[in-house]
């Protein structure tokens, strides 16, 4: 016998498709079959459920080798290290749930150290323009029911976010858009022609590294003022008829990603497509949303936010909080060795940093809490895997437009493994034992 | 005017933030006292003793102080930060923040220095004998009231992010820039004595930018309008003129819309 | 539970008209009890030549959830500098004009302040506004959902549909835990989802063909056909713009006719908020000036409206509604940066910081006009001081607030200090008007009325024998002369505050964070199949989020809950 649950939570991307159905067995230990969700999503749901799971903590030996080691073991070693830092950095947090957010702030606090998150590496540069000069933005259900002009800028959500075009952004037939994809124009703006350039009514093929020239010339076109021949690559007709494109719909949405928050201008190339968001609801109505990655990046920005004030790159060193990317941000704290113990939760800088950073994280003490086994766990001294949240555990996670929706349990994790949250709970008491605070 | 000379003898293991190292926070102070001024090793706190030797009392007040600082200064943070008055010399090369948010005075860098130096300046002096990193005289995060007043120069090159959110006062550089100049700025002069690459003048509402050597790539937002003769330091040369960035909302002054004005020599 | 005996305080409580007499406030098990019943354990609290009230309730404020955050995450440099660190009982704190939660909690509880309500819940947030009010330490709290520009509400009130849209109120309230029925810019803000608005109560709401009026009407009549605790709680259309206190007393006339009806003592049946950014006269910024007394007529006449003030501190702070087309106009003004969220069937929400200088002749008026509301008020116990946190100023200016209004002396100065003080003068009635609030109207403004106004006058608001222990002593004693800076001095660092009986702060130090509850309204209502159709219909087609997603608020997420009861059965 089986059992299906339904309204089942996505851990995956920012899309977070929550209407997923999942086929258990029906003692609730083994997962059957995924319903609804993209290949990508699936192949997640499947992948927690090897065999060939790491359930225990492993202790690195000197000569390299793994040692298994108790859940006590990893917490005492945990708390030690974080006891004993002066600089420890606390970096991951998009792939888990709130909760365990919630928790590891207090850690955090308590040891005086940094708090990052992957936004380090994806969607920092947008919180930078977003303080900059705002952004007007909506939820993903404005999008299905009303928008008519939907621009991709630096992003391919054919790949990276599979479900996002049909559930809300160019297929699904809302309440102002019952054509569905016949009542809208797509607008790609990529140097690449991905696949999601392949489906666009128009193609902006902008010369890498150009898009903040590219940008200003919508906005230069909007105030109907002189143009060279030729911006970004793009001829200046062809950017007056895209910038017409938009100004003439009802209601438009930019939606962008990595190849514009991580190519040259960075926080820039966001502070002025905001700016030509803001531009546009002088004539229109337009919004602004970036695609981002991890399935709860969003949710460690908010939870960061209304804790300690800032999204990411928090520094507690001081017992209270800054923020100053550049310098309080993960990969400037390693790449120049202000850091001296590294704690990894829910992702990956061992694949995802520059590799001066890597070196610096297999020079220090370094933790790295992960359900997997990631080249992160490698470089780290301790790795403890945990419960798949999102799938063996539920919690709080945020969508990208800052929807929250509670995950769902699906499966039971193999017997006494901890989720990340109880298993950092253990830690923020043995660090107050530690700091005489309890 | 008397002098205080702090020499590090100890340096950090990690870095070390020295707010405390200013004039403003020396004054009325013995050698001994200034000694015991806090300094931050992470979440650890210590005194400036423990790192350096200290030697001179300070003058009465900030104006009547001068810091010489000698050593291994490349790991410390926030030197001369809210300075108001008085003067200090650092003799090598220092971090992040130096000069940050001062509103007077004058700090002397004969080295280089990191990012974020003269964040949110009001007034007084800087001058780099070095090269600057990123966001030399640029607002904090999220802040659009960034520098506004006083004086920066730099004898070598300095990163990106020169002058944004700039409402005033005055940048030079001798050597070259990185990307982006005064974006966002609404006042203020830049002059850039070489190269510059690209992004200049973005989103900029009013303000000059004054560039010798060449510029890789112009924002389309600057509008040539002809060719004009103007005096810098002294010397007068031709430069063509562009107004920008025409994509930004204007202001107005006596009925007449505000640009910002880019002039590259010719 | 310890047991306490406040004694010999000057007692201000309305609700047993006490007013300044020398009284022992007994406290046990969290609640007040006859000073006679408590037993020699109890921990005597001297308050000789103190002031003792009940814990003050705030009607208004947006403290937690989406736009609050967003507010937090974009403005870095509003806690540059100022940051508070962890202490033995408390956590890191900053934040000027939007603190962090755990700071939100600590000042509230500073200021004696002890329930508060957050001012506007987008339902499909609602998860988010609960995870912010958990980490809200101390105080409890409840927030109020917005239905006004809501597709079920303008869909079931364009065919005068009733009952269903009072069932479609009780489920939206159970589903997000919810506390009242807020609007915000009726209709205006779903015409914003086309980048228009509703300027006045007749302006019709694009497509969805009903006015702000019948929206308006609509809700008051499903509000007291279920007979909830508070009434509705509007923020009119057409906020901010000179002129703007005709569409005001249009909304106001709206509640002609309509008597409350429920059993929590409430007698109003509309609470319009931060009345000073809709009190308004002139018609442009040139001769923009008060109309604070034509309002006041207005409002101390009709026994069944309730108003809070919105009072303006001149203070640089972040304005953030869910008037969606208003920040839109403000940011166009002032040009500082504009963070906006349309929220799909429901609402939107705007965020642009704003400085209110004193130099600017606008913000004196506007300054004026917020003082003369409440000293215009013939009932304070239809009148209570709020800044529209963190609209017209952060809530941590209370106390300064309360100076004003009971200090002619502290307002002539302000006037004196304003860079065109004629200009304020001329437009505003301010200079000329000598009332000076008494801790009495104090106590009702902020205490004993906002408590009836809710509908929990039998839990908060007083110092009746029964009543939840909120209790706080200000070291302030108003026998003798005093300088108006000891007033803010006093009602800024409370000397003892109780929180359910758990004393929470001691010389204005918070020394215990309580067990803040989450206060909300759960209304049964008769079975309503087509309701219950019409919702699953709008999830499958037009929401974003499962219906089953959106009605999940587990234990983890609101951890102390508090239903009032109603029942709409009948
Ligand atoms: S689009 Fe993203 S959230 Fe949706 S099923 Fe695929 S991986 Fe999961
Ligand atoms: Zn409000």
């Amino acid at each position: 016998m089986t059992k299906t649950m339904t309204d089942v939570v996505c851990p995956f991307c920012g899309t977070l498709c929550d209407d997923l159905e999942v086929v258990v067995s029906d003692d609730g230990k083994q997962l059957k079959e995924v319903y609804n969700a993209c290949v990508i999503g699936t192949e997640k749901f499947l992948h927690s459920q090897t065999k060939d799971r790491i359930t225990r903590p492993r202790l690195k030996q000197p000569d390299g080798s793994w040692k298994e080691v108790s859940y006590d073991e990893a917490v005492e070693y945990t708390a030690q290290m974080l006891a004993n830092a002066k600089k420890p950095l606390m970096y991951g947090w998009s792939s888990t749930n709130c909760e365990a957010q919630s928790v590891g702030h207090e850690i955090a606090e308590m040891a005086g150290a940094c708090v990052d998150n992957t936004a380090a590496v994806c969607h920092g540069p947008t919180v930078i323009a977003l303080q900059d000069i705002g952004l007007p933005s909506c939820t993903l259900g404005e999008i299905k029911n009303r928008a008519d002009r939907i621009l991709f800028w630096g992003c391919n959500p054919a790949h990276a976010h599979p479900r996002h075009m049909s559930r809300y952004s160019i297929y699904p037939r809302g309440f102002f858009t019952g054509k569905g994809q016949k009542s809208r124009k797509m607008i790609v703006v990529d140097p690449r022609v991905t696949d999601t350039a392949k489906l666009a009514d128009v193609h902006l093929q902008v010369e890498q590294g150009r898009d903040y020239e590219l940008l200003n010339a919508f906005r230069v076109a909007l105030n109907n003022e002189w143009l060279p021949d030729v911006v970004a690559g793009i001829p200046a007709a062809k950017i007056r008829e895209a910038a017409d494109l938009c100004k003439n719909g009802r209601f438009g949405i930019i939606f962008f990603g990595m190849g514009v928050t991580q190519t040259l201008s960075k926080n820039h190339n966001i502070d002025e497509a905001i700016a030509l968001t803001k531009h546009l609801n002088e004539f229109t109505k337009f919004s602004i949303m970036p695609m981002r990655g991890h399935y709860n990046v969003t949710g460690s920005g908010e939870v960061l936010g209304w804790q300690f004030g800032f999204p990411y790159s928090v520094d507690l060193t001081r017992g209270f909080a800054r923020y100053n990317p550049g310098d309080t941000s993960s990969i400037d704290l390693l790449a120049r060795g202000e850091v001296d113990a590294m704690f990894t939760i829910a992702s990956d800088p061992g694949a995802h940093f520059p590799i001066s950073c890597v070196k610096h994280i297999a020079k220090i003490p370094s933790v790295c809490i992960d359900p997997h086994q990631t080249p992160t766990s490698g470089v780290s001294k301790l790795h403890v895997p945990v419960a798949f949240v999102g799938v063996e555990v539920g919690g709080n996670a945020y969508r990208m437009d800052n929807v929250p929706i509670d995950m769902r349990k699906v499966v039971d994790p193999p017997a006494g493994m901890l989720t990340d949250e109880e298993f950092l709970t253990k830690v923020r008491d043995r660090l107050k034992q530690l700091k005489g605070k309890a | 005017m008397e002098t205080v000379t702090i020499t590090m003898k100890n340096p950090p293991a990690l870095y070390l933030e020295a707010d405390n190292i200013c004039p403003d926070k020396f004054a009325g102070k013995t050698a001994l006292q200034i000694a015991d001024l806090h300094v931050f090793e992470g979440n650890t706190t210590s005194t400036i003793g423990k790192y350096f030797d200290v030697s001179g009392n300070a003058g009465a007040s900030a104006a009547d102080t001068k810091i010489v600082v000698k050593g291994d200064v490349k790991k410390v943070k926030y030197i001369g930060m809210k300075m108001s008055a008085g003067e200090i010399g650092v003799e090598g090369s220092t971090d992040l923040y130096a000069g940050a948010w001062m509103t007077g005075g004058k700090l002397t860098v004969k080295g280089n220095v990191e990012a974020f130096a003269a964040t949110g300046m009001k007034g007084g002096e800087l001058v780099i004998e070095g090269n600057a990193g990123n966001y030399l005289g640029a607002a904090y995060r999220g802040d659009w009231r960034g520098m506004s007043g006083g004086k920066i120069l730099v004898k070598g090159n300095a990163g990106s992010d020169v002058g944004m959110y700039m409402l005033g006062g005055e940048i030079t550089i001798n050597g070259n820039v990185d990307v982006h100049v005064m974006t966002h700025a609404e006042g203020g002069k830049v002059i850039i004595k070489g190269n510059a690459k690209s992004k200049l003048g973005g989103q900029l509402v009013d303000g000059t930018i004054i560039v010798y050597g060449t510029i890789d790539v112009m924002m389309p937002g600057y509008k040539p309008i002809g060719t004009v003769e103007l005096e810098v330091d002294g010397a007068k040369s031709k430069f063509a003129h562009f107004i920008g960035d025409t994509g930004e909302r204007k202001k107005k002054r006596k009925g007449q819309i505000v640009y910002g004005n880019l002039y590259k020599k010719v | 539970m310890s047991e306490y005996i406040i004694k010999n305080g000057h007692v201000f409580d309305p609700t047993q008209g006490i007013k300044g007499d020398k009284a022992d406030i007994a406290i046990k098990d969290g609640k007040i009890i006859k000073d006679s019943e408590v037993s020699s354990k109890a921990k005597v609290i001297d308050a000789k030549g103190k002031t003792v009230m009940a814990g003050a309730i705030e009607i208004h404020a947006h403290i937690a959830g989406p736009k609050v955050n967003l507010g937090r995450i974009y403005r870095p440099e509003d806690k540059l500098f100022t940051y508070q660190s962890t202490t033995a009982n408390t956590r890191m704190a900053g934040g000027f004009s939007i603190p962090t939660t755990f700071k939100t909690g600590y000042e509230y509880a500073k200021m004696g302040y002890t329930t508060a309500m957050e001012a506007a819940m987008p339902p499909l947030f609602s998860r988010h506004v609960h995870e912010e009010m958990r980490d809200t330490p101390i105080i409890d709290e409840g927030a109020y959902p917005v239905f006004g520009n809501n597709w079920f509400v303008m869909e079931y009130l364009k065919n005068k549909e009733i009952e269903n849209t009072a069932a479609y109120c009780a489920w939206l309230l159970r589903a997000t835990k919810g506390f009242a029925i807020k609007l915000v810019n009726p209709g205006g803000t779903e015409a914003w989802g086309w980048g228009l608005n509703c300027l006045s109560v007749d302006d019709p709401v694009p497509y969805f063909d009903i006015t702000p009026a019948e929206i308006i009407k609509g809700l008051i009549e499903a509000n007291e056909y279920l007979g909830l605790p508070h009434s509705i709680h509007i923020h009119p259309n057409n906020l901010g713009n000179p002129g703007n206190y005709t569409t005001t007393l249009d909304t106001l006339k709206l509640s002609a006719g309509y008597k409350a009806k429920n059993k929590f003592g409430r007698e109003q049946v509309m609470h319009l908020t931060h009345t000073q950014f809709h009190s308004y006269g002139g018609d442009t910024w040139a001769n923009f000036e008060s109309k604070a007394k034509e309002i006041m007529d207005f409002v101390n006449k009709a026994k069944n409206v309730t108003i809070d003030t919105g009072n303006v501190t001149l203070d640089e702070t972040t304005t953030m509604t869910a008037d969606g087309p208003f920040e839109h106009h403000l940011t166009e003004l002032n040009h500082l940066k504009w963070a906006n969220v349309d929220v799909e069937l429901e609402t939107a929400a705007g965020i642009v910081p704003y400085i209110y200088s004193p130099s600017i002749s606008v913000c004196g008026i506007q300054w004026a006009i917020g003082l003369e509301l409440a000293l215009m008020a013939k009932d304070p116990m239809r009148c209570f001081i709020t800044t529209d946190h963190p609209n017209a100023g952060p809530f941590t200016r209370y106390p300064r607030v309360i100076k004003w209004l009971m200090s002619n002396k502290a307002r002539q100065d302000q006037i004196k200090a304003f860079k065109n003080s004629d200009k304020v003068v001329s437009a505003t009635n301010i200079a000329g008007m000598d009332r000076e609030l008494s801790l009495y109207d104090i106590a009702q403004m902020t205490r004993a009325g906002p408590a009836k106004s809710l509908g929990i006058p039998s839990m908060f608001g007083g110092l009746k024998p029964g009543m939840d222990a909120d209790v706080v002593v200000y070291d302030f004693n108003p026998d003798k002369p005093s300088a108006p800076d000891q007033i803010e001095a006093a009602f800024s660092r409370a000397a003892h505050v109780f929180k359910s009986g758990i004393e929470v702060v001691t010389n204005g130090e918070v020394v215990n964070n309580g067990h803040k509850r989450t206060l909300w309204v759960n209304a049964k209502t008769k079975e309503n199949p087509q309701v219950m159709r019409d919702v699953q219909e709008k999830f499958i087609k037009y929401y974003s989020v499962t219906q089953a997603n959106y009605e999940a608020l587990g234990h983890h997420i609101v951890p102390n809950p508090y239903a009032i009861e109603v029942d709409a059965t009948q």
